[in-house]
């Protein structure tokens, strides 16, 4: 049953709109030429420009994604670990307990996820004199602990969805437990994989109040450096900064649906 | 044992497997020899495919042994046994082509490269696949995978081939073409088959043997012949084909004749019978419905294994009809016949008083 009255039509709008005109304006401010930035004043790319001199800017840009690059790597690696430990457990008894901690951090404020870290790196130096000081490191444990959560979500989704008589079959015709793994297991997980990798790093790119928490001076990421900026006041280059994040952060998510999609209908 | 037979190729030897309170293969003892095309038979969860998986190698029995050409292979990982398994799902890797699926078994042995191509394109050649090398599984029909399945379980050239449920994904024209092709393929190459099934007219068309498993345990071992006409027991007798159980009460016994009498049908009966079962004890008979003859007049000469009855139920088939006849006490009789003649008219209809009749060898005496 399908009904299409205007009234639905007009609710949807609206829906779309508030999710949607924010993003829309700061993109299409982002080419503007005027110095205000609520004033239109012609289609230009200086601030695009600006955005190559600013230096600290640039800095911070690198740093975010190197820490995105590595937190999102660790969190696959020991996601699918997790994931897969959780899988063949089977019905071992404690297995819901184990695999809704896991999950947990999903649904943790952000704040007590970060304050809890913070104290966790506090008391590690006092204990065993390890994080002496606070920065790109501890960011990234930071992010990988998080970001973990959703890599074991979308790779157990896919294990669920998986013939296990595919691992079998590969070990029936000779292929050692290890080899099976590499052979069969991972490129069955590829797509979940791909997803959870672009997820976490999407995550770990425009995380702020974890960051925060446990950063330390001289580490200074993209969206903490954009936060202190505003506070100074909004210019014209936050626009094509936040700009360029949204791209980024489109494709990602692009590039993750459909990498899901296409194995999921194959 | 004198048995001037080969020792077998399998031997499973007291293998009982349990999954903590449940047993699922309770003390089960079996040889299989070589170049056999052998099924196991049973309802699901008989415990077929749990011994169809320790043969594999995916499950260690609790206790037993199985050995295969003479080798103990109770702890030997799957990866290690001169044995294949074509799963119910075919298992056919999606993110390999057919060609890939059928040479992964030869690349984990280390064949040479040239080496395998060959013995890939000889196999898919003989599964007439030859054409569909390139393709993915998620491209090919449900016969086509079956094939490939079948190709990349053989290419291995294994001592014995485990088959589970080979035929059941497959629509039921195909599978009677396929039921031949792969009896055929059997006896080209001679390996020892394995059919691991819940459908008895696959295991009757295709085994040599025939096991049947009932709650974990062997019912009866032999040819479909055997398994068929002389069935060991009320489950075999039931499970296998269509029949009659009649319970009679003994009455005498003579030249190797025994004479029953069954209430239920108000009919003396007559079996031939080897052992003597005291006058008086109940036992349970069983005729097969296609070993029955039905007709209007009574039977001449024939005062033993007459049933009267009234035909409640007809079924026309075509090359035979199906008739659910009921006695004057209740029970109901099957029978069926072949519509040798060519007549638009049966020659027994709906609520026609007809005679049952059959030879004393139809009678099968059942004991358990």
């Amino acid at each position: 049953m399908r009904i299409r009255s205007p009234g639905l039509v007009s609710i949807v709008a609206f829906g779309y709109a508030l999710l949607y005109v924010p993003i829309v304006s700061v993109v299409i401010y982002s080419f503007n030429d005027s110095r205000l930035v609520t004033l239109w004043g012609g289609f230009s790319l200086r601030w695009y420009a600006s955005l190559l001199e600013d230096e600290k800017l640039l800095e911070a840009a690198l740093l975010s994604l190197r820490i995105a690059f590595l937190s999102a790597s660790f969190a696959t690696a020991l996601g699918a670990i997790v994931a897969l430990a959780l899988h063949r457990l089977g019905r071992l008894r404690g297995r819901l307990l184990l695999s809704g901690m896991v999950t947990a951090p999903l649904v943790m404020p952000e704040i007590i996820t970060g304050l809890s870290l913070l104290f966790l790196f506090i008391s590690m130096a006092d204990l065993i004199g390890w994080p002496m000081n606070r920065g790109a490191t501890t960011i990234t444990i930071a992010h990988v602990t998080f970001s973990m959560a959703y890599v074991v979500v979308v790779v157990r989704s896919r294990l669920a969805a998986m013939d296990e008589s595919l691992e079998e079959a590969a070990m029936d015709l000779g292929g050692r437990p290890l080899a099976v793994f590499f052979d069969v297991t991972v490129p069955m997980l590829l797509p979940a994989l791909v997803s959870g990798w672009l997820l976490s790093f999407t995550l770990s790119l425009d995380d702020l109040v974890i960051s925060s928490f446990v950063s330390g001076p001289g580490a200074t990421t993209l969206p903490m450096y954009i936060f202190a900026k505003v506070r100074l006041g909004v210019t014209p280059d936050i626009n094509a900064i936040t700009t360029l994040i949204i791209a980024l952060v489109a494709l990602a998510v692009g590039i993750a649906s459909f990498v899901t999609n296409r194995r999921r209908s194959a | 044992m004198n048995d001037p037979q080969p020792p077998p190729l399998v031997r499973i030897d007291g293998v009982t497997k349990r999954f903590g309170e449940v047993t699922a293969v309770d003390d089960v003892s079996l040889d299989i020899q070589k170049g056999e095309l052998f099924a196991i038979l049973g309802a699901s969860g008989c415990g077929k495919t749990t011994l169809l998986r320790m043969l594999a190698g995916f499950e260690q029995p609790t206790s037993g042994r199985i050995l295969i050409d003479g080798a103990d292979m109770t702890d030997v990982p799957p990866y290690e046994r001169p044995v294949n398994l074509m799963f119910q799902s075919y298992a056919l890797f999606p993110h390999m082509t057919v060609e890939q699926n059928v040479a992964y078994g030869l690349k984990k042995e280390g064949v040479p490269a040239p080496q395998i191509r060959e013995r890939v394109a000889e196999m898919l050649a003989m599964v007439k696949l030859g054409p569909l090398a390139g393709r993915k599984p998620e491209k090919l029909s449900g016969g086509e995978k079956q094939r490939v399945a079948l190709a990349r379980s053989l290419v291995k050239r294994p001592k014995l081939l485990l088959l589970d449920e080979p035929l059941a994904a497959l629509d039921k024209k195909l599978r009677e073409h396929t039921q031949f092709e792969l009896a055929n393929i059997q006896y080209q190459l001679g390996t020892t088959f394995v059919v691991v099934t819940h459908d008895q007219d696959e295991a009757m068309t295709l085994a040599s043997r025939i096991a049947v498993m009932h709650e974990g345990k062997i019912a009866q071992v032999g040819t479909p012949g055997e398994v068929y006409e002389y069935p060991a027991n009320r489950y075999v007798a039931g499970f296998v084909g269509n029949i009659n159980l009649i319970e009679g009460r003994v009455t005498g016994r003579a030249n190797g004749r025994l004479t029953l009498h069954c209430d239920a049908l108000d009919a003396d009966l007559e079996a031939a019978c080897e052992e003597v079962p005291a006058a008086g004890e109940t036992v349970t008979v069983a005729v097969r419905p296609e070993k029955i003859t039905i007709s209007r007049e009574a039977p001449a000469g024939a005062d033993r294994n007459v049933v009267k009855g009234v035909v409640r139920d007809l079924g026309y088939f075509g090359d035979q009809s199906l008739y659910r006849v009921r006695a004057r006490s209740g029970a109901v009789v099957q029978v069926s016949a072949q519509n040798l003649r060519r007549s638009a008219k049966l020659i027994v209809e709906w609520d026609d008083e007809v005679f049952l009749s059959w030879e004393v060898g139809s009678t099968i005496l059942l004991r358990t």
